[in-house]
């Protein structure tokens, strides 16, 4: 039953998803790649990239998008896929509106609590582990090709790793620029 | 105006110029709900961050819920979050509806494949950012290399990461250092 797995999958990743919307990206991998097989390694990174274009968090974005993709995948007509797009993303809100209303209501209690404290202290480093396992996972045959498959391809990609990496960090290029700009030289070295 | 219209279209607008992710609207939340609508003190919106940042979830969402249970309970925090979602919601539902017909266009697929390496980088940036906001010194930077091994290597999921690191936070601070202030 593809809506009850959507539902629950989502509702996962929305409950789990600490540190906002990069550290969230290997807990989506993990349930849509990984786990489900709803979609492909490069296809969740066109996610990822559209989602940079466009506005939106990524974890609504990816809900939305994976909820359609999966349905439609599975055989399901346009508005049963549409469906399946709304059931992702009310499942990934749901927990967040659990769980808000529920610490509305105590938190003045427990904020600055030693013991709340020290579990944030020591999540907060988790985080970036997080975040740096979703970037290694991606780094895949499917979107850097290999020496032997495609040198040509494999040596770009890395060319254009680099470049964004340096460009958006040590120049502070636009994020959003510099994926631009890596587009029109896909555009420009592979067409 | 009625204020869950007015809630409604604030946050729709946020939800519209939320590019780049939670972090980057905040200082477009705040213009808005502080300083315009004044719907939140400068304090608030400073609890308000320590919760949305505490809690899992997508920021934007957590945010539009805490104000609009504020507001007006229950039916505000939904109208908000729905005001929220909806824009991407939409977008991104029109994109995947025609994705995959683009997908297979030639120029399209080259595009992408110069796209693809630049969004890993994107993604990788910002834990030296935040390797240095979290604290990460020589006693716990065992903490963020175990979880990516762990999570790359050894396929753990994240969820079992995130429950062990909680609990061990917990038992640490009541059992260890239970007077620490």
């Amino acid at each position: 039953m593809i809506y009850l797995q959507l539902f629950i999958a989502f509702f996962k990743i929305g409950l789990f998803g600490f540190g906002g919307g990069y550290a969230m990206l290997s807990l989506i991998q993990g349930e849509v790649v990984t786990a489900h097989h709803w979609i492909s390694t490069s296809q969740f990174t066109d996610i990822v990239a559209i989602s940079q274009m466009t506005p939106g968090p990524i974890g609504i974005n990816s809900a939305t998008y994976v909820g359609y993709a999966a349905a439609s995948n599975a055989g399901f007509s346009n508005g049963m896929a549409i469906l399946g797009s709304a059931m992702a993303t009310f499942a990934v809100v749901l927990p967040s509106f659990l769980l808000m209303i529920f610490v509305i209501k105590i938190f003045h209690k427990y904020h600055n609590h030693p013991v709340v404290n020290t579990m944030l202290s020591v999540l907060r480093p988790t985080v970036v582990g997080l975040i740096a396992a979703a970037a290694l996972l991606l780094m895949t045959p499917e979107n850097f090709s290999t020496p032997n498959e495609s040198a040509w391809q494999f040596y770009i990609s890395i060319f254009l790793f680099l470049v964004t990496f340096l460009g958006t960090q040590v120049m502070h290029i636009n994020p959003i620029r510099m994926i631009c700009y890596c587009g029109f030289a896909g555009l420009l070295l592979y067409y | 105006m009625n204020i869950y219209w007015e809630g409604f279209r604030t946050f729709f607008k946020i939800g519209c110029f939320t590019l780049g992710g939670g972090y980057a609207m905040i200082p477009l939340i705040e213009e808005e709900v502080v300083n315009r609508k004044k719907w939140l003190t400068k304090e608030d919106f400073l609890d308000l961050m320590a919760i949305s940042q505490t809690l899992p979830g997508v920021f934007a969402v957590n945010f539009s819920i805490y104000i609009g249970y504020k507001l007006r309970r229950l039916r505000g925090s939904l109208i908000l979050a729905l005001g929220t979602i909806l824009p991407s919601f939409l977008i991104i539902l029109t994109i995947a509806m025609f994705f995959a017909t683009f997908a297979d266009n030639q120029i399209i697929a080259a595009i992408f494949k110069g796209i693809r390496p630049a969004i890993v980088a994107l993604i990788a940036a910002p834990c030296i950012n935040l390797a240095r906001a979290a604290h990460i010194k020589l006693t716990n930077v065992w903490l963020p290399v175990f979880t990516a091994l762990a999570i790359w290597i050894f396929g753990v999921s994240p969820i079992y990461i995130i429950i062990l690191v909680a609990v061990g936070g917990f038992l640490y601070g009541k059992l260890v250092q239970p007077d620490n202030k």
